[in-house]
């Protein structure tokens, strides 16, 4: 090494020489420490690369292709798997949405046979019928007349002396002069409130030999008097007794 | 104890300053960092034989890392890449090793 004055000559021992320059550096040292440092910027950066950047940075082209065809076929899976979810949610959208037709229809059914069975209070356009008999003659037959002849009118709904609600099984009997509806006593004079279309509840109340003429003829010599109302409101209402013997023999049949 | 201070240096600023390599280079630079190693090492070999050249040093560093990342090149290029920066970095990683010896024996005797 010529061109090191400075240098030790080449013969002394190795770990002498090392030590030597560590305490006088020369040319070569400095050369040394600037690739050095080049190679330690290259390090670095690798090392970042690696640790941060995402695995595809250094990927290979045929790497990249095959990661490329493994997402193309993931997707693909999955779009069909998106697909038959809808279908899924189609069916099960078109399942709730029959299931509430046929709820709202049974709720309906169910508020018409409420006030049938009269457990819902009513109210509507109808009549009020006021039956004054001095007399006393009105008996439990000319009650059940005047209920049979409103309900071919058309009635929906019927109450006596707003106490007592007509339902199927509502009877009617007297105790000499006294009048008993479903266990409960009419008062004179029974007021009788029928919801339905007024004008032919009216005209079946007085149509020639009907009721109204019953009423007022020589035999009871009572009076009638009919209003005709916008707005009945029929608010008593029948407890209905659980069955102690019947039993629906079978579901409904399924209308098709 | 300059190449010391300048390898340590080189670490901080990379590691600092984050500089980015173009995108182009970047799968050479890990073949050429090993390349670069394998000239570290023969060059702190000759050194302590007592025969070593800042001239032959730096063009046998060059040249090193220019020819690993060629041959990479060339094998990215004809469809071997991954299987020729294999057999660049087993030849160099080999000759590392016998650097390695030789260096151990001229400081321990052993």
């Amino acid at each position: 090494m010529p061109e090191h004055g400075s240098e030790p000559t080449p013969r002394q021992p190795a770990g002498s020489r090392l030590w030597h320059s560590l305490a006088r550096p020369g040319r070569g040292q400095v050369i040394a420490a600037v690739i050095l440092f080049v190679v330690g910027l290259g390090g670095a950066m690798q090392i970042r690369i690696t640790n941060t950047d995402d695995a595809y940075t250094n990927a290979r082209r045929e790497d990249l292709i095959q990661i490329l065809d493994g997402l193309g076929s993931e997707s693909r899976r999955l779009e069909s798997e998106i697909a038959d979810l809808q279908q899924t949610r189609t069916t099960l959208e078109g399942g709730a949405d029959s299931r509430r037709v046929a709820e709202e229809e049974s709720q309906r059914r169910l508020s018409e046979l409420s006030i049938l069975a009269g457990t819902v209070g009513a109210r509507g356009p109808g009549i009020r019928m006021r039956i004054t008999d001095p007399g006393q003659k009105v008996t439990a037959s000319v009650l059940v007349d005047a209920v049979q002849e409103m309900r071919d009118a058309g009635a929906e709904a019927i109450e006596f002396n707003d106490s007592v609600r007509v339902v199927a099984s509502t009877w009617f009997s007297s105790d000499g002069t006294t009048l008993v509806a479903d266990d409960k006593r009419l008062q004179r004079p029974i007021t009788m409130e029928v919801i339905g279309d007024p004008h032919s509840l009216e005209e079946a109340a007085r149509f020639r030999g009907g009721l109204v003429s019953e009423i007022s003829g020589p035999r009871i010599g009572g009076a009638v008097s009919i209003e005709r109302l916008a707005q009945v409101e029929i608010t008593s209402l029948h407890s209905q007794a659980e069955n102690q013997y019947a039993r629906p023999a079978s579901a409904a049949p399924t209308p098709r | 104890m300059l190449p010391l201070i300048g390898l340590l240096v080189g670490i901080v600023v990379g590691l600092l300053l984050e500089p980015t390599l173009p995108l182009a280079l970047q799968p050479y630079l890990p073949i050429a960092i090993v390349a670069a190693l394998d000239a570290l090492f023969g060059a702190f070999r000759a050194y302590l034989e007592g025969v070593f050249s800042d001239r032959v040093f730096v063009i046998s560093f060059i040249s090193n890392v220019l020819i690993a990342a060629l041959i990479v090149w060339v094998g990215d290029q004809i469809g071997v890449g991954s299987q020729l920066s294999t057999a660049v970095v087993v030849v160099l990683g080999i000759r590392i090793f016998t650097n390695a010896a030789a260096i151990r024996r001229q400081l321990f005797h052993a």
